[in-house]
């Protein structure tokens, strides 16, 4: 006499089986309606953002070349049969390369003290998890002011001022790829925490106790085994960073994006082209606009490339660390 | 006496210190690092604030003078003037300076001096332009036949008002609200609550693929493609306005009031939904009165932050929006917005000068203005998951 009760308690993120459809017996005209109002606003959302990647790929597609991705520009950047993004491919990936190496170790740590150590209800914990909100919510151009006024007046000028600075020229206190690459791990700050934060709470807590009651300590538990567990979720969190920091431009315009350089970056202290200033530069300072249309095209493809590739990945891993976790519990 | 053993068999040791910890000097040290780090985002938030304001200090306490009128300097002078004064004499910027020999500089010190002598004064040369009044009220500035507000921080007498740039800010920042929020609010109405599980799982993420979107790109799509095409649609004047770049900033926010909107559906409790259709409810009677309502705060929230996001936008509006500084409440006309006109201006400023400073000044109330939408929203938020999960 086994009678079935229905589930009515649901883990998050376990898959609820729908709800059973009633189909009125008595037409509900409001009911038609606007259903399908909310789902044609949905696919409405959808098609406009259609619309946009498929009138770049289509436009971009024919400016695009193997030549103009591997070239350099140093003949003229707005000749459309001589012009080539390596140089802004380099930067852009030099500049958010380094971001990660500033921007996970402070992110990771974070997370672990919001998820290992903080109690929740306390103040302190309350107030770090709204500086983490409200940093995720400061204008892009406001740290590009922070980045100018703190890290390149602030830091560069007493860089400059003490024994690692040489000479009149200011080394440290002028736009640089380093202040760069630190005003945009300042900014993604919160991309790392929140994604390393979510792979750590789906780590299960046996593990944890399993290891503590052999005798590790706290802080090796967190090392060896819950870390590792994690790999993954900060992994997706680095990519993302990534990914939202390669398409910024309003926080490199005044600490390190260079409108033309003939080398590349090669010191910390060196400016740097970059994609997406590139993409501001060409549509909005081109001396011919029709004429340089193929390249400000090609150039936009290859920055929507490198972002959407980087989403991909991340939402890839995410979906494995999810299955993954799930097996495990 | 079985008082003080009970307690000192319960105390954590030396100075809060367990035994362990004692043991293990290292360990307690990483886990005091691991706290010490973690403290790094309020500390930039407060360093956010505290460098963007203190650039902009002077001017908020009113110290900063940007009169124009100058005493003519003589060349005994000009080797005791510091640098940046001498660049705001001479009206060139500091790599201008950077790039002047000695001559070239006595002979325009020469040129200045003349000029001075010759020029009529002008009434308005020895206003300081940076002053509370002239930054918010109108005037009537020479060759106007009226009071007005105006923003031209290039002409001879700098005028830094700031009413058009907040009225451009708002005016690109509604159109945005206007075309987004009621898109998004029916999209996450319909994939939390309408749409099947199977199609919810394809559309969210489809949705979000929004975000992946760099702004400098939804910039150049309105200033290329949307641009021309409204125009044709609707011929009016300008080309670039507040209308294509509010259209386009209402693409960047999008992915933002669905994600948090659909987030604050969702997390009304199922048995809410099951019960109104236990009652006969049909499904979309479900959401629109029992749903809707008992999330409304976290609606009320996704707005908000919204606003922030739309508000503190660069790039589009910098690239679609004309720039143009003129006080008019037509989403027609060419629109200076607050952010944009700090992105186009500060490269061509002298670090510390007043132009300098007001830009950093629009910077703190714009930080200012986000913050303050963040934090409502968040405490909105909170509260509302809260009461959620409290009559669950």
């Amino acid at each position: 006499m086994d009678v079935q009760t229905p589930q009515l308690h649901f883990e998050p993120g376990e898959r609820e089986p729908e709800l059973i459809h009633f189909r009125a017996k008595s037409r509900d005209w409001a009911s038609c309606l606007f259903t399908g109002l909310t789902g044609l606003a949905t696919w409405l959302i959808l098609g406009m953002l259609g619309v946009i990647l498929v009138n770049i790929l289509v436009n971009g597609w024919t400016g695009l070349s193997w030549r103009f991705i591997i070239s350099n520009s140093d003949q003229d950047m707005f000749d459309v049969n001589k012009a080539g993004v390596l140089p802004m491919i380099v930067g852009t990936a030099a500049r958010v390369i380094l971001m990660t190496l500033f921007v996970i170790p402070v992110g990771v740590t974070t997370a672990i003290y919001l998820t290992e150590y903080a109690r929740t209800t306390s103040l302190l914990t309350r107030i770090i998890r709204g500086a983490v909100n409200n940093l995720a919510g400061v204008p892009s151009i406001v740290f590009g002011l922070f980045g100018l006024g703190f890290f390149i007046l602030f830091v560069g000028g007493l860089m400059d001022r003490s024994v690692l600075g040489g000479g009149p020229e200011p080394r440290w206190g002028k736009p640089a790829i380093l202040w760069a690459s630190l005003t945009l791990a300042v900014m993604t700050l919160p991309v790392v925490i929140v994604a390393t934060e979510e792979s750590l709470k789906a780590i299960p807590q046996g593990l944890r106790e399993a290891s503590l009651a052999l005798g590790a300590t706290k802080l090796q538990t967190i090392l060896q085994i819950v870390l590792p567990q994690a790999m993954p979720g900060i992994m997706t969190g680095g990519i993302l960073s990534v990914s939202r920091a390669a398409g910024e431009v309003a926080p490199i315009l005044f600490t390190g994006a260079a409108y033309y350089m003939a080398s590349y970056p090669k010191a910390l202290t060196d400016q740097f082209m970059d994609l997406g200033y590139h993409v501001f530069i060409l549509s909005t300072q081109s001396p011919n606009i029709e004429q340089t249309r193929p390249i400000l095209y090609a150039t936009v493809v290859v920055l929507l490339l490198l972002t959407f590739a980087l989403n991909f990945v991340a939402i890839l891993i995410r979906t494995r660390m999810r299955k993954q976790m799930r097996a495990l519990h | 006496m079985a008082e003080s053993r009970q307690t000192s068999g319960r105390s954590h040791g030396w100075m809060g210190l367990r035994r362990g910890h004692q043991a293990r000097p290292l360990e307690w040290l990483g886990e005091k690092a691991i706290l010490g780090v973690s403290l790094s985002a309020i500390l930039m938030v407060f360093l956010i604030f505290l460098f963007v304001a203190r650039e902009s200090l002077p001017v908020l306490l009113g110290l900063a003078d940007s009169g124009v009128y100058h005493e003519p300097v003589s060349l005994e002078e000009m080797a005791r003037m510091p640098r940046g004064e001498l660049a705001d004499y001479l009206d060139l910027s500091a790599a201008e300076m950077e790039r002047m020999d000695e001559a070239t500089l006595k002979l325009l010190m020469e040129v200045k001096a003349e000029e001075i002598a010759a020029a009529p004064e002008d009434k308005d040369a020895r206003i300081n332009t940076v002053s509370w009044p002239y930054l918010l009220l109108p005037h009537q500035w020479t060759g106007y036949d009226k009071p007005e507000f105006i923003w031209q921080p290039v002409s001879a007498i700098h005028k830094y008002n700031v009413v058009p740039l907040f009225i451009g800010s708002l005016k690109a920042t509604l159109v945005a609200l206007l075309f987004a929020v009621p898109l998004s609010l029916a999209a996450a109405i319909y994939v939390s609550q309408l749409a099947a599980p199977r199609t919810r799982e394809l559309l969210k993420p489809a949705i979000e693929m929004l975000a992946g979107i760099p702004s400098v790109v939804l910039g150049f799509f309105a200033l290329i493609v949307l641009a021309t095409v409204l125009q044709n649609t609707f011929g009016y004047q300008s080309r670039l306005n507040a209308l294509v770049a509010g259209i386009a900033l209402g693409f960047a926010i999008i992915p933002v009031v669905f994600s948090i909107a659909e987030d604050a559906l969702t997390s009304v409790p199922r048995s809410y939904t099951q019960a109104a259709l236990a009652l006969g409810a049909s499904k979309w009677q479900a959401a629109w009165k029992v749903v809707l309502p008992a999330a409304i705060p976290g609606v009320f929230a996704a707005v908000v932050l919204g606003f922030g996001r739309a508000i503190g936008e660069t790039m589009i509006v910098l690239m679609a929006s004309g720039n143009a500084s003129i006080v008019s409440w037509n989403i027609l006309d060419s629109t200076r917005t607050i952010t944009a006109t700090i992105a186009a201006e500060l490269a061509e400023t002298v670090v510390g000068g007043h132009h300098y400073r007001m830009l950093f000044l629009l910077g703190t109330l714009l930080f200012a203005v986000t913050f303050a939408s963040n934090l409502v929203a968040d405490l909105i938020i909170h509260r509302l998951k809260a009461r959620l999960e409290g009559k669950a």
